[in-house]
């Protein structure tokens, strides 16, 4: 075991606890809060393993965006800030038992097909001069769909989100224009 | 460097996402668990495109375009939990069982009593969003 995969395994240590808090705390604003922890142990794990610059934009977009997006829709739902009791539904047994067998599937599975593989790691694979050129020249137009699907989820979102559009509300926009 | 440290932590990571789907009522913390899902998918791509060295770059690449994905998810997400909200005063996934089949026996004889009043609100409403369907009153669905 060499070093960066002692690193690895402590930030996957941390990554996975901090889910696991995020999955069974009874506070719905400190499960948004372990996500964060979960999220950034993560993007440490994209720096061991030299993807800099897929460490940065998970610390951007996830930690960021999304996190914060998370808590104001806990805000907004007006969800209990303390410990709130009824946050697990009544299957709680269920799913755990779910969860361990996907869990013994897919390590059964990992440590069956990738159990002594081993290889050295080059640096500079993640940089974002060789991101950038691979998505601008070879994958560009799944790029350019994908700002399509984002400026379609952006509309989306403010139609659902504004309450005077829509089939109830009469002398909207629309029947103006 | 082992590649089956980062794919044991991804899959640890997943089951994490998968209990929480399943086990959680609030629809946010729902989506905070299809997040740990959708992250441990991420790491799987990073370790494996850093693994076989990918001269395009694919898994990072798609590393990328489902963190955007997940970006554009979680808006949406979180913009139909707040119409759910708006309109019926609740996030519970559990409570939310206007499209459910509610006559079936079993669901009527395994409801707790606190679930079973949250559901019969649900056919109340259910009851009132349909308006032709004879839905039964609540005194008939409890055991």
């Amino acid at each position: 075991m060499t070093g960066p995969d002692l690193v690895l395994i402590l930030l996957g240590a941390v990554a996975v606890g901090a889910g696991i808090l995020c999955v069974t705390t009874g506070q719905i604003v400190h499960a948004a809060l372990w996500l964060v922890v979960s999220f950034g142990a993560l993007a440490g794990g994209y720096l061991v393993l030299t993807a800099e610059f897929v460490a940065w934009v998970q610390v951007l977009i996830y930690v960021g965006a999304v996190v914060v997006l998370l808590l104001f829709g806990i805000m907004l739902t007006r969800a209990p800030i303390g410990r709130a009791a009824d946050v697990d539904s009544g299957n709680r047994l269920l799913a755990l038992a779910v969860a361990a067998a996907t869990a013994a599937v897919l390590v059964t599975v990992m440590v069956l097909g990738f159990g002594g593989a081993h290889k050295p790691v080059a640096a500079g694979g993640g940089s974002a001069e060789a991101l950038g050129s691979s998505v601008f020249r070879t994958w560009v137009l799944p790029f350019e769909v994908l700002s399509v699907l984002l400026l379609a989820s952006l509309v989306g979102a403010i139609v659902l989100s504004r309450s005077d559009i829509g089939p109830g509300a009469r002398g909207g926009g629309r029947d103006g224009g | 460097m082992h590649i089956v440290y980062p794919t044991i932590v991804s899959a640890l990571l997943f089951s994490v996402g998968v209990y929480g789907v399943l086990a959680r009522r609030n629809a946010i913390l729902v989506l905070m668990a299809v997040e740990l899902m959708l992250n441990a998918v991420n790491l799987n791509l990073v370790a494996f495109d850093v693994w076989w060295r990918d001269r395009l770059h694919g898994g990072q690449v798609l590393t990328l375009f489902t963190i955007v994905i997940a970006a554009a998810e979680i808006g949406l997400g979180l913009a139909i939990v707040l119409l759910v909200y708006r309109n019926r005063d609740v996030v519970d996934v559990d409570r939310l069982r206007t499209l459910a089949e509610d006559r079936t026996p079993e669901g009527a004889a395994a409801g707790e009593p606190e679930q079973s009043a949250g559901r019969d609100g649900g056919e109340a409403e259910a009851g009132r969003g349909a308006g032709r369907e004879a839905v039964p009153p609540g005194g008939e669905a409890a055991p």
